[in-house]
């Protein structure tokens, strides 16, 4: 028996309730696995796999280095714990980080209402704002460099302090014990401040001028207009920044490494560089994995306020 | 066949495909990882070997390809493929491919990395490979060994010897390099207090890179001959040789006739500081000769033996750093690869590569090529020829760790806050943990 194609083609009535799929007939029920694999996998092996191989190897006498290593439980911990260096590197992890967070937000806010500001003409604005955001441009090495020829015994910082008669006699200031930690700060805050700065732009710029409109009614000036409008506008940007910023200063590690290495004396022995020196000096991997973990478990504290504070935020 | 028949079979279908993918794949990585050493040593057949180091950087440019290729012309079934990284970073990639089981068939060594490498199982036992290739080895200047075998040979050796500033030695009223450590102490104070504003000698104790351990302080000891080391144990406290080089240095430092900031002066520093005249002395290598020329045509300077110990008349030790090489133990093609490095180490190839990077060859019988050379080159070859190579850190357990503590520890010494003995003993106490 043969059949002829028929002379009318019956179109079928497109559903009301939603467009028919393609391939809905064919849908494979491991398609949606399928597609979120390629993320899966690289979350899994960039992430996961490493932090998981980190922590086993805080478990271990030594790795790496050490053909069969031995199951030694927390002993590791109890060593770093132990360890002097370790609290003298978490204490100047603490200095670092804080004084860098602190003077990046005051920094940033004082640019940011400068850049802000309609007293100053839209030319220079622009000039200021791309002069303002150059140490960010800078990578870390270059900053160490060029910090480094500044800082010289012989460079321009100590010219000009002592031809102003504040200094008798040239400071090494990256070589002198008493003033290492101080000048690696004040590097760290000078190639971090444009981040606060554009970031606070943005939220100023977002603020809206009826507020200050009606607290100028209100008979409030220039500085009560900063804490009652300015600052409470800028709270969620300022909190997010900060905890961000507390993450990535805690971690700093190229230019302390370039600067100081972490001396003279161990007094700008940071936890990153304390950590290297561990792995990549003494070969200790299952020690620099404890400190590593030990790292990852203060930025894991850090990281959750800031979820939290996002989630909160995106409530409003 | 049904559609479900023919969906189920098509998923199969799709599923034994993705599995037969997935296990060809696994079985291509594990082919290329975790074969036999010894699985591949037909010399007939075509390979490719990867050789990663960092001097095909500071040669210059394309010198090490066109070794490779020589070499290959030679040997057409080897082909050599360079993986060039600066210094710096190589260090790290290499410690870290030997932990993963990537390390490249023939690799670059440097002194201080060699034996952590051993002791992580990465390297070839070089004795076995010259063995099996019944090679004479009498004519290598050096070997570094553990437990009787050979795991590195230095292929190129760059010496350190004093340079001086000859204007601002004659400035301060010196005509000659001084040759003695109290001469050198007496030139580097009277620089000093010269009027130009050069300070006599440059030492950096920064820690980033915490050579100037060996290259500045135990080079002193080393010159007169002494030794950190007794029985291959650390041997600070009481060692006469390293306390009188500690004293000496830790004097022009705290007499400020040393350039200021040295607590975070690096190698590098050295140099600018030469060339900008701002220092009359360091002790450097060799190799940076071609670097001064360039920075400072003008520049007239010596180069001569790091100055003894008062009354020392043996023969002296001249600091060496070495370009080494190795062959990794996970290598498929351990014979071709000793054939390359066979190839370095001949005669001619060592002496036109030691030309090349400015050093001295790791072959005994091998000489620089001196022609259209910097003359200060054929005067150092001629110190070298007088004194015994030394760098004491070469193939230690965690060389830097070691530095850096001898260089915390002499910064406090210096600071004040201990003596020397209470110092080396601080150093020793840490060293032997090492140890």
């Amino acid at each position: 028996m043969t059949t002829s194609p028929p002379d009318t083609v019956m179109i079928a009535r497109p559903s009301r309730r939603r467009p028919s799929h393609p391939h809905r007939g064919r849908r494979r029920p491991f398609e949606p696995y399928l597609l979120i694999a390629p993320t899966v996998l690289l979350v899994a092996g960039l992430m996961v796999v490493p932090v998981i191989i980190v922590i086993a190897y805080s478990l271990f006498d030594n790795v790496v280095t050490n053909q069969n290593p031995q199951f030694v439980g927390l002993a590791n911990y109890l060593t770093i714990l132990a360890d002097p260096n370790f609290w003298n590197a978490v204490g100047n992890t603490v200095i670092f980080t804080v004084a860098s967070v602190v003077i990046h937000m005051i920094i940033g806010v004082g640019f940011a209402l400068m850049l802000n500001s309609k007293l100053v003409h839209k030319v220079p604005r622009v000039i200021f704002r791309a002069i303002y955001i150059l140490p960010w441009i800078f990578t870390a090495s270059v900053v160490a460099v060029l910090w480094r020829l500044l800082l010289d015994p012989s460079g321009v910082i100590n010219y000009l302090l002592r031809a102003l008669g504040i200094l008798q006699e040239a400071v090494p200031w990256l070589g002198t014990p008493a003033t290492a930690l101080l000048a690696v700060t004040v590097i760290n805050i000078w190639s971090g401040y444009p981040f606060f700065m554009i970031s606070l732009l943005a939220g100023l710029q977002g603020v809206p001028s009826d507020l200050y409109e009606a607290s100028r009614v209100d008979g409030a000036g220039l500085i009560r207009q900063f804490f009652s409008v300015t600052l409470p506008a800028l709270r969620p940007i300022l909190f997010s920044m900060a905890l961000l910023d507390l993450l990535w200063t805690t971690q700093q590690f190229t230019l302390i490494w370039a600067t100081t290495g972490g001396g003279p004396i161990n007094h700008t022995e940071v936890l990153s560089t304390y950590t290297y020196k561990l792995a990549f000096n003494s070969y200790q991997f299952s020690l620099a994995s404890t400190s590593a973990v030990l790292i990852l478990l203060a930025s894991l504290f850090v990281a959750i306020f800031y979820v939290r504070q996002q989630k909160k935020a995106s409530l409003f | 066949m049904g559609k479900e028949a023919q969906r189920s079979f098509k998923r199969s279908r799709w599923m034994l495909g993705a599995a037969a993918t997935v296990s060809a794949a696994a079985l291509a990585l594990t082919g290329c990882s975790s074969g036999s050493p010894s699985s591949s040593n037909n010399t007939n057949q075509k390979v490719t070997l990867t050789f990663s180091q960092w001097w095909a950087p500071e040669m210059p440019s394309g010198a090490l390809q066109k070794i490779a290729d020589d070499f290959h012309k030679g040997h057409p079934n080897i082909t050599v493929k360079l993986i060039s990284a600066p210094f710096a970073s190589l260090q790290t990639q290499t410690i870290s491919q030997a932990a993963s089981g990537t390390l490249p068939d023939i690799v670059g060594l440097d002194g201080s990395w060699v034996n952590p490498l051993y002791k992580q199982g990465a390297l070839y036992n070089l004795t076995d490979a010259m063995k099996a290739a019944k090679y004479d080895d009498s004519d290598l200047a050096s070997q570094v060994a553990f437990k009787g075998s050979t795991y590195m040979i230095p292929v190129v050796n760059f010496v350190y010897p004093l340079f001086t500033n000859d204007a601002i030695l004659a400035k301060a009223g010196i005509t000659t390099p001084p040759t003695t450590w109290s001469q050198f102490t007496d030139d580097a104070k009277k620089i000093s207090q010269s009027d130009g504003g050069a300070k006599g000698w440059v030492v950096p104790l920064g820690t980033t890179n915490p050579n100037g351990a060996q290259n500045d302080i135990l080079s002193w000891a080393w010159a007169s001959g002494g030794s950190m080391l007794k029985n291959g144990q650390p041997n600070l406290t009481g060692n006469a040789d390293v306390t009188g080089a500690v004293n000496m240095v830790k004097d022009l430092v705290t007499s400020n006739a040393v350039l200021p900031g040295a607590n975070s002066l690096q190698e590098t520093d050295k140099v600018t500081n030469f060339i900008n005249g701002r220092v009359g002395m360091m002790v450097d290598s060799l190799a940076h000769v071609t670097t001064i020329t360039k920075g400072a045509p003008d520049l007239k300077f010596t180069v001569s033996a790091q100055p003894v110990k008062d009354g020392y008349s043996g023969t002296k030790g001249m600091l060496t750093a070495s370009w080494g090489i190795g062959i990794s133990a996970k290598t498929q093609h351990p014979a071709q690869a000793w054939q390359f490095i066979q190839y370095l180490m001949s005669k001619d190839t060592n002496s036109k590569l030691s030309t090349l990077a400015n050093g001295f060859p790791g072959n005994k019988t091998s000489k620089p090529d001196f022609t259209g050379a910097d003359p200060h080159f054929q005067a150092a070859f001629g110190i070298y020829q007088k004194s015994k190579p030394v760098n004491e850190f070469t193939g230690l357990p965690a060389a830097d760790q070691l530095m850096t503590s001898f260089l915390t520890e002499f910064q406090k010494s210096v600071a004040g806050q201990e003596s020397t003995s209470t110092m080396l003993q601080n150093v020793q106490a840490q060293w032997k943990k090492q140890f």
